[in-house]
């Protein structure tokens, strides 16, 4: 039978901007960082802290996490409906246009062009890029599906196909806004509206674009990495649909205790716990594959990688949903907490299951065998230790610092001004700098050996590079 | 059987997407802002306040700092009085936040007297020494846009008049600034509802205590000296050198503050604390 000609070209001009995105999105993190612990390091007005955070937000979220879901989307999609990309030339185009947006939404954010709103503060003509970006990825992969070969659609797709609808609808909702001038907008909701409305995006955004693409690459490049298949297809199919049906009702866990209605905090609440069942019915999928196969876990490191993502993912939806209790949450919220939460998911969970899909992709795409292994391994190593000492010594400080803000003296005052609990936190700031820089140490090896990788000579054979599924 | 249709498994995914957007997204809509909502005295942004929120957000303040105060003992202790949904119907966009890195910015409008915050954006710590808030003394630099401001008073349409815009002339983007941080959380009157009354006699615990005069020349270190000089000699507030007040006198300014003076209210040291300050300004060191 023929081959057909899939497009790998695609794919690999993907992971080379996902990459040169990843590395900005990480570098800007250690930088405000460091300006966290030192004010000095502060420029102004173009390089402050304010102005800097949401480029590291969203070169980490739109740069690296959707330029590798665009090339391992790409990828996947042809081989799973076996069935070149529909068009290679929208492709292209939708390749340009990333960049075009990606680098439009750096300069707007350093220049102050900013709605405010987390993870979503491209103000309005950008929203316009971002919607023409993801309208014509779309249709590239849904039509590939429309036109499959395969006629059973396997789990990738249903994931991929979840994110495409998702990400529409909560970008084009919270994108609502009047504009005042080419730079400024205002919010089309006011206040507590806003927060509700803004929440909703927030916390969904993180199940349409961080979690269920991370998903769709894990069951396909686990069982394509150990060579054996997934463990449960009904398993599977639960959990998805139980997924994407909860994850939309619980973005007011980000406002327990604020002015929105509490029956929708209690909502948030019941949902968040609730939502422990699906997602630990992949968490479960994923351990019961390896039955048999744990040994690949020392021979394999692409397993490695995407065994220890899967478990950051097992141990962030549960840490997720203790801090979507009401109590809980009155107690950490506003703390140091919450972003070692939050980069637990990105640097543990969603950038582990992209490294090990680029690993396994730099073969296909390169035509070439991995330039080092040792190399891998130590970049899974110095991935891990980062992100442990990052989130662990927030984790830490923020236990401690909510402490010290609810401590109470014996007559019912305060023990602490806000000042002499944020000194405090200096030591613990410094680890997330040193634990940030080992994190970046490692990608700067997993760029320098995907490097060398295509710079080897010997190259594999263009059958086992192109036609490998 | 749904796994080899793709456009009925879209249209199926799309809608278990809808519900729970549909019943805690877009049905809020039908309670929040409306008038059950509204509370008197929440007024809309001048053309200068909605300028410093925009210059606000554009330095993203909100990376740091949160605008609202939760229902939670310690909170309501540290900041006031907990927000109210009506006290937000004029923001577009929310500021509420999500990290207090800084501390809570709700409940800031009065606290401090307007020099404070021009000599606090310029240096941060030059008022709160170890504080790691980045300076923002080009805000001084930069002149306002009347007509700017207009057209953004027009979009949001919120009232004004001619004479608001032209007092924008020679007004600096920190005037902005300082005007918005006056009027957060101010709408309410909740300081004079918060004001706690003293019951019973006032007695030094600690006269000529030299363990509570030096206990409280900590506490005038760390919460006094940034507006009272570090020898008292007076700066944003007046000099502290010779008050001639009583003690109890002297414990009720400090407990209470000087709301119409621009001197906040130390309550939430707590008695002891306070004392201790008492003791240390009248000490005669």
């Amino acid at each position: 039978m023929e081959k057909p000609s899939y497009n790998t070209d695609i794919v690999r001009s993907f992971v080379t901007w996902s990459l040169v995105w990843g590395l900005v999105a990480v570098l800007v993190g250690v930088i405000v960082s460091l300006q966290m612990v030192n004010p000095d390091l502060n420029f102004g007005p173009y390089l402050t802290f304010g102005r800097l955070r949401p480029i590291h937000t969203n070169a980490g979220i739109y740069g690296w996490g959707v330029g590798t879901i665009f090339a391992t989307f790409l990828f996947m999609v042809q081989r799973l409906c076996k069935q070149p990309l529909w068009s290679d030339k929208l492709a292209k185009f939708q390749l340009w246009f990333f960049n075009a947006t990606i680098i439009a939404s750096a300069v707007t954010l350093l220049l102050g062009y900013t709605t405010s709103k987390e993870y979503h503060e491209m103000e309005w003509p950008i929203d316009v890029m971002v919607v023409i970006l993801w309208v014509a990825f779309a249709i590239n992969i849904i039509m590939t599906i429309i036109k499959r070969k395969d006629e059973q659609m396997y789990i990738s797709l249903w994931y991929m196909m979840a994110a495409l609808i998702g990400v529409a609808i909560l970008y084009l909702v919270n994108a609502a806004a009047v504009p005042a001038s080419l730079f400024k907008s205002y919010s089309a909701y006011a206040g507590t509206n806003d927060a509700n409305v803004h929440w909703w995006f927030g916390h969904n955004a993180v199940a349409m674009a961080l979690t269920a693409p991370p998903l769709a690459m894990f069951y396909y490049f686990l069982p394509k990495s150990t060579g054996v298949p997934i463990y449960s297809h009904r398993l599977s199919i639960i959990a998805f649909w139980s997924l994407i049906f909860m994850y939309l009702w619980t973005g007011a866990h980000h406002l327990l205790w604020t002015p929105v209605p509490d029956w929708i905090q209690t909502l948030a609440m019941a949902f968040s716990v609730m939502l422990i069942a699906p997602s630990w019915g992949s968490v479960i999928n994923g351990y019961l594959s390896m039955n048999g196969q744990w040994h690949q876990m020392k021979e394999n490191y692409l397993v490695k990688f995407l065994i220890l993502g899967i478990t950051f993912y097992g141990l962030q939806t549960l840490q997720g949903p203790m801090q979507s209790i009401r109590s809980f949450s009155a107690f950490i919220h506003y703390t140091d907490w919450v972003p070692a939460h939050i980069h637990m998911g990105t640097m543990g969970w969603v950038s582990m299951i992209s490294f090990a899909s680029i690993y396994f992709l730099a073969p296909r795409i390169y035509g070439r065998e991995i330039y080092s292994i040792p190399l891998a391994n130590l970049h899974f190593w110095l991935a891990l230790i980062g992100q442990l000492i990052w989130s662990i010594s927030l984790w830490v400080a923020g236990v401690l610092q909510a402490g010290m803000w609810n401590a109470m003296n014996d007559d019912g005052s305060l023990t602490y001004t806000f000042m002499e609990t944020m000194v405090e936190m200096y030591p613990y700031w410094w680890a997330r700098v040193i634990g940030g820089a080992i994190y970046f140490a490692g990608i700067l090896i997993f760029v320098y050996n995907l490097y060398m990788t295509v710079r080897k000579k010997e190259t594999i054979p263009s059958t086992t590079a192109e036609g490998r599924a | 059987m749904l796994e080899k249709k793709p456009v009925l498994f879209m249209i199926l995914a799309t809608l278990a997407i809808l519900v729970g957007t549909a019943v805690t997204m877009v049905l809020p809509f039908v309670w929040v802002n409306t008038a059950a909502d509204r509370i008197e005295g929440v007024t809309p942004y001048t053309p200068l306040q909605q300028e410093g929120r925009d210059i606000y957000i554009r330095e993203g303040c909100n990376n740091c700092h949160t605008q609202t105060v939760r229902p939670l003992v310690a909170e309501v202790l540290r900041y006031g009085d907990y927000s109210k949904s009506g006290e937000f119907v004029y923001d577009r966009p929310f500021l509420w936040g999500s990290k207090r890195t800084g501390p809570d910015l709700a409940r800031l409008g009065g606290k401090y007297p307007d020099a404070w915050h021009y000599k606090h954006m310029k240096s941060p710590r030059s008022m709160v020494p170890k504080t790691n808030m980045p300076d923002y003394p080009w805000l001084n630099d930069n002149p306002l846009d009347p007509d700017v401001i207009r057209n953004k008073m027009e979009t949001l349409g919120f009232p004004y008049d001619d004479e608001q815009i032209a007092d924008l002339t020679g007004k600096t983007e920190m005037d902005a600034m300082v005007a918005y941080l006056q009027k957060l959380g101010s709408d309410i009157p909740w300081r004079k509802a918060a004001e706690t009354t003293i019951v019973g006699d006032l007695t030094n615990p600690f006269p000529g205590d030299a363990a509570a005069i030096s206990a409280g020349q900590a506490i005038y270190a760390s919460n006094c000296a940034a507006c009272h000089g570090d020898n008292r000699e007076g700066m944003i507030g007046p000099e502290l050198t010779d008050m001639g007040m009583e003690d109890a006198e002297l414990y009720q300014v400090l407990h209470n503050g000087i709301p119409d003076g621009g001197m906040p209210g130390f309550s939430n040291l707590g008695s002891t604390k306070v004392w201790q300050l008492v003791n240390f300004l009248n000490s005669g060191q």
